[in-house]
């Protein structure tokens, strides 16, 4: 109580303080100096109080010092110096290097417990008026949390000369924080104060109120325990964007693994159980580069997804071609046949990558503008994960555009929707054929690509996507790609939401269970084309 | 009697009197010949042909529902691996105080886990009849609620095939978990005996092969029975023309469920001879790949030839055995080679190909295997 | 429902709409069948002949409209298994029969008998059994080829086995789609003389686009036109009417 008082004083000193003429500031700064060369406790005490009051602006750099254990004094000089970080004794009256000291001569001034929080309060009052708006702002947040009585005149004063309004804002919070917790405070003040906790809404914010709830009764109680109601509500739609957002994170990934699979099964009806290991393999294609950039020309390295992209697409969908070439034009029609030769095929890449990179994962590294974070509302959004939702969006309305816009995309559906129609117009089906399955597998390889950031590069990548891609196709309904953009991203909020109750595994088990229901109800999935065309 | 053996071909009437002489001669082999004869069978070798007709038995599950009825189930691994569990259960109660913790009731794992009491699913697996009605029970229950939904639903084909996959995929995540308390990751191990024999031993070995040949024998006989019979006759109509059939009166998802049923069952009881045999059951016997590879056994063997099946699952594993051994690295190359080549060159299997009846029709070009032989309008069932 | 206050017609059909994703495919059909009658139907592409069979049989629900079977039955309720043991056959514009059962086993198949899957698996051939095969596979010229796989028979045959397999199932009603699509002019003859000597007891629907065919059954005939019924009546009469001469010419 006693340390309150005094800072009470402190401040109340302070604020006249800025009111007087420099000559008086500079007397009382000298005098303060001097009470850290008696190494008594009460006249640090009394020193820190007073330095506080003075106004100089070496104030705040001493007290930091202080409470830094870098403040020395020499009790024969009567002097107080601060060690910077070399340890060089600065003159901390002028903070210019103090020749001929030596630092034997020099004690530290000690603290107690009594006294750090005397330093505390002092630097919060000091910093409140910090000319660096950083500053400002931590020391708000700091009172906020700290709640000071004694800080309050400093506030005030701080409130009153403040220009930036989110700084202000949060010098009020804190003054807010204060007054609320203040028992002798007029309670409509109170109720006040707490109406602008209220309105921050942050955790903290909850574990204020919630202190001020249990302490108090009546209208008082009622205010606070009405506001954390509102901040719980409001926290709580906060986790569910964040879980949405997390969602459309997952869904974007099980979009870019599934739109491929939307080509080659929902649009040609080609059961591609390899489809994995193409988004595998523009996963190993990123490594490959990362690896001959890193060796030949690092500078590059920013760039190295921008030229895996492409280059994953080109050579999965080469692949693609080629094993529509050699194996699935002679199966079309059989699709069982088709699912096990397929599946074969997927054995031999896993094992072909495994031989040539061996079967550990394998390091990709991600480049700048993919690492870090930023916070948004109360969301924390990693970049990596928004370039991903980014670029699976880009692809799904590039792949539209093909679609609608080429005329390669013209041909391709109208070989899916009259094979025999398309043939007598002179459409040549069978190359259309091979370049709609190269263009799912190209695209499943640049899939590979987002998904090197956030998984691991193994030759069992594209086991993992196999079965979650297909859910997403089936449910989504063949041959609709706007399904499978839904049927995605439901599938990823689903299973972000289900996750909190039923943990990972246990909802991924259920989602299974769901989606193998719903097919069974629908078994043409969320979109189904219905009518004679779909099985004519 | 005689009326009904008639029904069994040749093919099969020579591979059930195979597999008889083989279950008197391998244990004869293994225990009655001194160690350094030229025709004493080490234990070892029991073991692993032992194993093989237990793929064997679900190779033939697997072909009576794929070919026969048409439907690809890529699931059956599920069925396999649950029979195994409930043989695991039981031999696992059998451990008693024997295990590292000593406890009479709980298995090691459960007190790893600090369980503190068995749970209700394994209450009961201390008998050995109650194991062997789950053996039965559980796979059965499985597909019939299963089959229940999709048949009902008429979900064929591919889509038939990919929720199958989903389903053992599912119970692959499931049984990793170490609280469905059925062991975890590491799953059931360690066994000691069964029935009151050990089951390391080279006489219970030999026994438990024995029982696998003539139960592998028996099942052939039967299916054999059932594929002859106007029952089996209505599955090929189904596996043929779907709706055909349904139209002259059939109702063909009881059919398709009735044969999925008996198939699971049969693949249960694979998975239970096996586990005693192997020594191990775990969650990775659910793994997708497991299942698919049991029907590349099926392909490779010959579908539709219920013989064929058990051919090719012994080869295809014989040869797992020999480049897992010899060439560890090319053994996946040659399965994915196997599964390319069988799909385009070899659609009837090794049985279909010294066989002169046909076996499967060649599928139609460009349209659905079970659909495509109906006229234009097929109407989805969303749409009734 | 009472039998009595419905109908006497052995298929009646009323206001039955059936749309496809906004397409029309039926539009208030209605038709009525007599018992023993033979109908012909004929009509341009599109107009809604083969949904009409899927509505009959099951396959199809429709979204509006009423069928009746044997003046009490609600076709609209029941499965395509339940309608077939009521007795409506349907033959497959393309021929479908199971290719890899022989052609006896395929009558067999179709032969009227316990549909259940306990009575296929354990039950005894009823004694008759093999006089009734014997009988169709004489009717429908088939006999010397019993022991073929159907698979390996002519495009004719195939049709002939597939309406055999119907007349196993002996049913009232006979839907049969385009039977002579794809035939020789004698077969198409012999196909004729078949149908009508199976119309003699039973109740028969033909969809047909061949004129000459349709003239040879010399039934009445009904003209379907964008799914719904364009005229009714003789082919002479039918073919006079300046609708139909349009519908058929006009376009």
């Amino acid at each position: 109580m006693r340390v309150r008082n005094i800072a009470a004083l402190l401040f109340l000193t302070f604020c006249l303080c800025t009111g007087l003429i420099a000559n008086a500031h500079a007397q009382s700064f000298e005098e303060a100096l001097a009470g850290f060369t008696t190494d008594e406790y009460s006249d640090t005490d009394k020193a820190i109080t007073e330095l506080a009051a003075s106004g100089n602006p070496r104030a705040a750099d001493i007290i930091g010092a202080l409470q830094d254990g870098r403040l020395y004094f020499n009790t024969d000089a009567k002097k107080v110096y601060i060690k910077d970080k070399s340890d060089v004794p600065q003159d901390a009256a002028t903070g210019t290097p103090a020749s001929g000291v030596s630092a034997d001569d020099l004690s530290p001034v000690r603290l107690n417990n009594r006294l750090r929080r005397t330093v505390d309060a002092a630097l919060g009052g000091l910093t409140l008026l910090s000319n660096d708006p950083g500053r400002r702002f931590d020391a708000a947040q700091s009172v906020f949390k700290s709640r000071e009585e004694s800080a309050l005149s400093a506030l005030d004063t701080a409130i009153g000369k403040e220009t930036d309004p989110r700084i202000k804002r949060a010098l009020m919070e804190a003054r807010a924080a204060i007054l609320a917790s203040k028992t002798d405070a007029a309670e409509n003040v109170r109720l006040g104060a707490i109406e602008t906790i209220r309105a921050r809404g942050d955790q903290d914010a909850l574990g204020l109120l919630s202190g001020i709830a249990a302490a108090s009764e009546g209208p008082l109680r009622n205010a606070a325990q009405a506001g954390i109601g509102a901040i719980q509500a409001k926290l709580a739609l906060w986790n569910n964007l964040q879980n949405v957002w997390y969602g459309l994170s997952l869904g974007s990934v099980l979009l870019l693994a599934a739109i491929g699979l939307a080509i080659t099964f929902g649009v040609m009806g080609i059961i591609n159980m390899a489809h994995g290991e193409m988004v595998m393999i523009g996963a190993y294609t990123t490594f490959v580069v990362q690896e001959y950039i890193r060796s030949h020309n690092p500078a590059l390295f920013g760039m190295s997804l921008f030229i895996a992209i492409p280059l994953a697409f080109v050579v999965t969908g080469i692949i693609g071609i080629a094993i529509e070439r050699s194996i699935i034009r002679f199966l079309y029609g059989r699709p069982l046949e088709t699912l096990l030769a397929t599946f074969g095929l997927s054995l031999i890449l896993q094992q072909a990558v495994r031989t040539i990179f061996g079967a550990n994962n394998r390091e990709v590294g991600a480049p700048a503008f993919m690492s870090g974070t930023f916070d948004f509302g109360g969301l924390a959004i990693t970049y990596g994960r928004m370039w991903i939702i980014a670029f699976a969006i880009i692809v799904f309305i590039a792949l539209q555009l093909v679609l609608r816009l080429t005329p390669f995309g013209l041909r391709m559906r109208a070989v899916t929707q009259n094979r025999r129609m398309a043939s007598a117009m002179g459409i040549d089906t069978n190359r259309i054929d091979a370049l709609a399955f190269g263009l799912g597998s190209g695209i499943a390889g640049m899939a590979g690509v987002a998904l090197s950031q956030i998984d691991n590069v193994s030759p069992n990548l594209g086991q993992s996507y196999i079965i979650d891609s297909f859910m997403v196709v089936v449910f989504g309904g063949v041959g609709n790609l706007w399904g499978t953009l839904v049927a995605a991203m439901t599938l990823g909020v689903a299973n972000k939401f289900l996750e909190p109750f039923a943990g990972a595994v246990l909802g991924k088990i259920v989602l299974l269970i769901f989606i193998i229901l719903f097919i069974q109800k629908r078994p043409r999935g969320l979109f189904a084309l219905k009518g004679r065309a779909v099985e004519a | 009697m005689s009326q009904l053996l008639t029904r069994v071909d040749r093919r099969a009437h020579i591979a059930i009197l195979l597999l008889i002489a083989i279950a008197v001669l391998v244990p004869v082999l293994a225990l009655a010949t001194p160690p350094r004869s030229l025709f004493h069978l080490p234990p070892y070798l029991v073991a692993l042909f032992g194993k093989y007709l237990c793929f064997a038995l679900l190779a033939v599950a697997l072909d009576l529902v794929w070919g026969y009825c048409g439907i690809l189930s890529l699931g059956h691994g599920a069925f396999f691996a649950l029979g195994g569990y409930c043989m695991g259960m039981y031999l696992m109660r059998q451990i008693g105080t024997r295990g590292v913790y000593a406890d009479p009731i709980l298995p090691d794992f459960m007190v790893f886990l600090n369980m503190k009491a068995l749970p209700v699913t394994w209450w009961g697996f201390n008998h050995f009849p109650y194991a062997l009605l789950m053996i039965v029970l559980v796979p059965g229950v499985l597909a019939f609620a299963f089959g229940w939904f999709a048949f009902r639903s008429r979900v064929t084909g591919v889509y038939l095939s990919i929720i199958t996959q989903a389903m053992t995929y599912a119970l692959l995540l499931a049984f990793f978990r170490n609280d469905m308390g059925f062991g975890g990751n590491n799953g059931l191990t360690d066994f000691k005996d069964i029935l009151g024999f050990n089951v390391q031993s080279d006489a219970t070995r030999a026994a438990l092969f024995a029982i696998t040949a003539i139960v592998l024998a028996a099942t052939l006989l039967i299916a054999q029975l059932i594929v002859t019979s106007k029952f089996g006759k209505v599955l090929i109509a189904i596996r043929d023309a779907e709706s055909r059939t349904r139209f002259i009166g059939y109702r063909v998802e009881n059919y398709k469920l009735a044969v999925f049923t008996l198939s699971a069952v049969l693949a249960g009881i694979a998975g239970a001879l096996y586990v005693p045999q192997v020594g191990i059951i775990n969650p990775s016997e659910f793994a997708p790949t497991n299942s698919i590879e049991a029907v590349i056994w099926v392909a490779i063997g010959g579908r539709g030839t219920l013989v064929g099946g058990a051919l090719g699952a012994v080869l295809v594993n014989w040869g797992k055995t020999y480049f897992t051994g010899a060439l560890p690295e090319y053994w996946l190359f040659a399965l994915g080679l196997l599964f390319i080549l069988v799909t385009l060159f070899l659609p009837q299997g090794i049985v279909g190909l010294v066989s002169r009846r046909r076996t499967i029709p060649e599928a139609p070009r460009g349209g659905d295997v079970e659909e495509g032989k109906v006229d234009s309008a097929d109407v989805p069932a969303a749409a009734r | 429902m009472d039998q009595a206050t419905l109908t006497r017609s052995l298929l009646y059909l009323d206001g039955i709409n059936v749309t496809f994703d906004g397409y029309k495919a039926l539009r208030g059909l209605s038709l009525t069948l007599e018992p023993g009658e033979m109908r012909a139907i004929i009509g341009p592409n599109g107009a809604g002949k083969t949904t009409m069979m899927d509505v009959i049989t099951g396959k199809t629900r429709p979204d509006e409209g009423d069928v009746y079977f044997g003046g009490s039955q609600d076709l609209t309720q029941l499965d395509e298994a339940t309608i077939a043991e009521l007795g409506i056959g349907r033959k497959f514009q393309k021929p479908t029969v199971f290719e890899s059962h022989t052609v006896e086993d395929n009558i067999l198949l179709a032969l009227k008998a316990p549909r259940k899957a306990i009575a296929t698996l354990f039950g005894r051939a009823a004694a008759d059994q093999q006089s009734r095969i014997d009988r169709i596979l004489e009717t429908v010229r088939l006999s010397d080829h019993r022991d073929r796989f159907a698979a390996d028979l002519s495009h004719g045959q195939k049709q002939w086995l597939e309406i055999g397999m119907l007349l196993a199932q002996d049913p009232k009603l006979l839907l049969v789609d385009e039977p002579v699509a794809g035939m020789t002019d004698s077969e198409t003859a012999q196909t004729a003389l078949l149908l009508k000597a199976i119309a003699e007891d039973h109740s028969v629907i033909v969809v047909e686009h061949d004129m000459d065919f349709v003239r040879e059954l010399g039934v009445k005939v009904t003209v379907l036109h964008e799914g719904s019924v364009l005229a009714e009546g003789p082919l002479e009469a039918v073919s006079a009417d300046p609708r139909v001469v349009e519908v058929y010419l006009g376009r």
